[in-house]
């Protein structure tokens, strides 16, 4: 039979929902980033305090503070459409889907609360 | 009365290269569905217009068409919801064309019958089987799938990669699978776990999005990836005769 394959060239850029999902996937890259950004904090307090203060310094520079909004959005998003899927990914239970996602969601809001109240009180 | 126009993909293999549009004007009423309205063209317009339909009532599954750009029912949909219109209508995506709106479904017939669709087991000695309202919320959303295709079309992954077992088979996979009656699940899970089973999903998740029997194929291939998980370190523990 003699049929016609359609190309699947551009393929995310065609409907909105694709969109949506390639920034969800695009934002792991900013949450990886975010991680290693914290990790090198870490490891420069071990070398010392002369090392943190250097890494401190370099939080304040406009790029970074450019990244940390930027990722700031986007582990925000990433961390909605984490809790969006979640029913769909855990194995069945007695709760309603919009539980788990209110759950979920109110969770993280409460611990962020509780981590900017501790680093900032 | 008002009109719209539609601008359909054609493609006739002895005569076309690649699909082209076309656009044809179509007075309708408010209670025309889109079905109706390819209907207008072939009886009015232009009889070699190519589609597929039959109940015309969202049971069969036939008449999947891409609706400006989304998986759709034409039976199920309104032109006037369309108006003023162009309403653009295209063959579901991710298929071979054969001719304008009809797509070559024989990839998906053969992923169906890979699932073995059908309650695997020795029937009851006597009587029916029974079963509680509970056994049966298991799997009954997944039972109401009618073989559409508007989830592959949805589904990009099957899109990028046809081997990919696809959303509505591994959803009637799991609705055997999840059936009480049934005893094939072993058989079953050989699809599960192979390369183009449920770890070729991402969770794009507008399958479920596009379902228009309320199906969720995403829960029914991610639920999937955690039995598949589960049947992964359980042979460790217990491995299988003949493994």
């Amino acid at each position: 039979m003699n049929t016609y394959k359609r190309s699947m060239a551009g393929w995310w850029q065609r409907n909105p929902f694709y969109r949506w999902y390639m920034l969800r996937e695009l934002s792991c890259v900013f949450v990886t980033a975010y991680a290693l950004v914290l990790l090198l904090g870490l490891y420069r307090l071990v070398q010392g305090p002369e090392a943190f203060a250097a890494w401190q310094a370099a939080l304040a520079m406009p790029g970074s503070l450019v990244f940390h909004l930027v990722a700031l959005v986007l582990v925000g998003y990433h961390s909605w459409t984490w809790f969006k899927i979640m029913p769909k990914t855990l194995p069945r239970i007695s709760l309603p889907d919009w539980a788990v996602v209110t759950g979920g969601i109110g969770a993280v809001i409460a611990v962020s609360a509780a981590l900017l109240w501790t680093a900032l009180g | 009365m008002r009109s719209i126009a539609i601008e359909c993909l054609r493609y006739h293999p002895e005569t076309d290269r690649a699909p082209r549009l076309q656009s044809y004007d179509v007075p309708f009423t408010d209670d025309m569905s889109v079905l109706q309205g390819l209907q207008y063209i072939k009886d009015q317009l232009d009889g070699s217009l190519t589609f597929r339909w039959s109940c015309r009532m969202a049971i069969c599954g036939s008449c999947g068409l891409m609706l400006n750009g989304k998986p759709s029912l034409g039976c199920e949909h309104f032109l006037r919801d369309y108006y003023p219109g162009p309403l653009r209508v295209e063959p579901l995506n991710h298929f071979p064309i054969v001719r304008d709106l009809a797509i070559d479904q024989s990839d998906f017939l053969r992923k169906l019958e890979s699932v073995k669709p059908w309650l695997i087991g020795e029937p009851p000695a006597k009587g029916t089987h029974l079963q509680t309202p509970r056994q049966l919320d298991e799997y009954y959303q997944y039972s109401q799938c009618i073989n559409c295709l508007l989830c592959y079309a949805a589904c990009a992954q099957y899109g990028l990669n046809d081997k990919f077992t696809g959303p509505a088979a591994l959803a009637l996979l799991h609705r055997y699978n999840a059936d009480s009656r049934d005893h094939g699940k072993q058989e079953r899970m050989q699809v599960v776990n192979a390369e183009d089973g449920v770890w070729g999903c991402t969770l794009v998740g507008y399958c479920s999005e596009v379902c228009p029997k309320g199906v969720d194929p995403a829960r029914a291939v991610n639920q999937n990836k955690i039995e598949s998980t589960k049947d992964y370190f359980l042979r460790f523990l217990a491995p299988r005769k003949g493994a």
